[in-house]
């Protein structure tokens, strides 16, 4: 034993391990950064906005699919309803992107001028304090939090387990889109937010914002992924794989299990609600479109293909579904959702530990 | 803690108590503490005309018994006579319709959850090894271990030299020291059987409910669990339901015969075969 601190840093990750978690990091901060911002545009090296863009919003999914996997993978509580967490999360820091526009809108007015149209002359209490970056911040760890914690409760209370938890959560996101879809809700109705012009009075579509927003991201992905794999290899870890496989017994054995569910779901909400903050700044746009069923659903096949039960697992399914989605939508638009459906019938039956199941099959055969 | 929770202390009058097997200093006045098994008058477990009934079906029907601390009981019955419904209620997977049921003087196991009688000291295992099967036999035993269950506990919880000596003791007792690190699910069927009892050993129940425990073992495997069976009797109560009747004659002090719900005859071993009604329901077939 040397010290708790460097035996909690060999539980994580062996020496390969840090070694690719360090590679990954110097790529995410160091040669993004500079090929996109340092190396002329006219270059073959250089990045574009585009490519940071879309692999800054891949960063927020792999967050989200690494919170999925831990309530599904460790846990096995498969909800549907996640991506109301990260449109959640994304709401919260959207209010403050709206507030940050002022009297730059198209009705020169202090009000969004979604709130203009309908004739609004004062904030709804929604949008208390949203002028502050940090208020902003609370309510994207705080209302998914909460939210998932108060009914996490009563599901999980009720043991309520399996398809049917699966079915509730996917009421849940429905329920809160066509919520949200409403105009009177104060979030504007179906077209959401969008236009947004600066973050912390910075201008948000400059390069160079652009670029903090995406190290940022990539940043809690790491952090992220370690904070999971301290999770999954404690003791905790192995609470919560025990009450997957044998529920009944680990009850039996004293433990009370709907603390242990309660906790890692809440933490779950919690990861996808900064995952959803972190998307909105990047990606430009919010609308009840991101809670609707198949965008949770759409979760889930992340996590199944690139391998439950694995962290790793987890980013690299968010990292090729989206990748796939995001080549598919433009060269072939009309076949995307055919892909998807496939790929999903073809993990199921082949590949029922995903891809990193197939990768460490290989390297066993080898 | 809330009072719901746990009832509040009370004060036992001055009274001239029997030493209890666990604890022989008795002295003339205590504090019950909540929560806390309490075996002074040497009765484990006493269930008094507990009923129980599925859909008009009576599992149990008004079931009296009662467990000596460090007793080993052998209950019988064939199927249908509720041993499975009788375990279900004292662990709190089934609450009775009517009846009471007490652990030691103080606990009542109807106002406690499944985990707070688990954690009060009553170990079950089940009739179908029940272990967990992803996990290896090593961290099967870690997890049954007697320690923080809270989250907050797990979240930080590591290993100290002595709980590694606990588990290997329990290794080496159960058999399975070369198989520490192998996935529990790749076990024989009797070595599930044993390390299920080992998970239950390492909780340190003071009783351990053990429904069908030899099935699947081979002789030789049934014969060094009723070895342990005996060694176990005295420091805990045992209350082993069982069909295999050459194991039950081997361990046998008391037996319980249940029938249709009720106990229809309690007794050593010879008494129970020669009682008519056992003979007619169960053993004559």
């Amino acid at each position: 034993m040397s010290g708790p601190l460097s035996s909690a840093f060999t539980r994580l990750y062996g020496a390969s391990g840090w070694a690719a978690l360090g590679a990954l990091g110097f790529v995410l901060f160091v040669v993004f950064p500079l090929l996109n911002l340092w190396v002329p545009a006219d270059s073959a090296l250089h990045i574009s906005a585009y490519w940071i863009t879309l692999m800054g919003k891949i960063m927020c999914y792999a967050i989200v699919a690494m919170a999925m996997d831990l309530i599904w993978g460790y846990c096995g509580i498969l909800s549907l309803g996640h991506g109301l967490f990260f449109a959640l999360g994304g709401y919260s820091m959207g209010m403050y992107l709206m507030r940050q526009i002022g009297a730059d809108g198209q009705y020169r007015a202090e009000l969004p001028d979604f709130m203009v149209f309908l004739d609004w002359k004062v904030f709804p209490w929604q949008w208390w304090n949203t002028d502050s970056f940090a208020w902003a911040l609370l309510l994207a760890v705080a209302v998914p939090g909460l939210l998932a914690y108060v009914f996490g409760y009563f599901a999980f209370r009720s043991r309520i387990k399996g398809v049917y938890f699966s079915i509730i959560t996917q009421a849940l996101t429905y329920a809160a889109m066509l919520l949200f879809f409403r105009n009177e809700t104060g979030f504007g109705g179906n077209n959401g937010f969008t236009d947004f012009k600066r973050i912390l009075g910075y201008s948000i579509t400059t390069p160079e914002t652009r670029m903090v927003l995406f190290t940022l991201s990539g940043a809690v992905l790491i952090s992220t992924l370690l904070l999971g794999r301290y999770l999954v290899t404690s003791k905790f870890g192995r609470v919560l794989a025990a009450i997957r496989d044998a529920e009944q017994r680990v009850m039996f054995c004293g433990y009370n299990t709907l603390h242990y569910k309660l906790f890692i779901w809440t933490l779950s909400a919690v990861l996808c609600g900064i995952a959803g903050a972190l998307y909105v700044t990047q990606v430009g746009i919010i609308n009840p479109g991101e809670m609707s069923p198949a965008n949770s659903i759409e979760i889930a096949i992340w996590v199944a293909v690139g391998g439950r039960g694995t962290l790793t697992g987890a980013i690299i399914g968010a990292g090729v579904v989206n990748g796939a989605k995001s080549f598919f939508t433009q060269a072939f638009p009309e076949y995307w959702l055919y892909v998807l459906g496939l790929m999903f019938i073809l993990v199921t039956l082949f590949m029922p530990q995903g891809i990193v199941g197939l990768l460490n099959k290989w390297r066993g055969a080898k | 803690m809330t009072t719901w929770m746990w009832p509040p202390p009370v004060e036992i009058p001055p009274r001239h108590r029997q030493p209890a097997a666990d604890d022989p200093v008795s002295s003339y006045s205590q504090v019950v503490k909540p929560g806390q098994l309490d075996v002074t008058h040497g009765v484990v477990l006493y269930l008094d005309n507990i009923s129980v009934s599925f859909d008009g079906f009576k599992a149990l029907n008004n079931l009296s018994l009662a467990i000596d601390a460090g007793e080993l009981r052998c209950v019988i019955g064939p199927n249908g006579a509720g041993k499975t419904t009788m375990m279900d209620v004292i662990t709190g997977k089934t609450r009775p319709d009517s009846g009471t049921a007490f652990f030691g003087q103080t606990i009542d196991l109807k106002q406690y959850s499944e985990v707070q009688i688990a954690q009060a000291g009553i170990g079950r295992k089940f009739q179908k090894p029940t272990i967990f099967e992803h996990h290896t036999v090593f961290e099967n035993l870690e997890l049954a271990m007697k320690a923080g269950k809270r989250v907050v506990k797990t979240l930080f919880a590591r290993l100290t030299s002595e709980q590694r000596d606990r588990i290997a003791e329990m290794l080496k007792l159960i058999r399975l020291t070369d198989s520490e690190q192998r996935v529990a699910g790749l076990l024989s069927h009797g070595q599930k059987q044993w390390l299920e009892i080992g998970m239950l050993l390492m909780q340190e129940p003071k009783l351990l409910l053990l429904d069908e425990p030899v099935a699947g073992m081979s002789d030789d495997e049934t014969e060094r669990t009723a070895e342990l069976f005996l060694t176990l009797a005295g420091k805990h109560s045992l209350v082993v339901v069982e069909h295999d009747m050459a194991f039950v004659e081997k361990i046998a002090r008391k037996v319980t015969v249940l029938h249709e719900g009720s106990v229809i005859a309690e007794g050593a071993m010879e008494h129970v075969q020669n009682d008519p009604r056992v003979i007619e329901v169960y053993l004559g077939r």
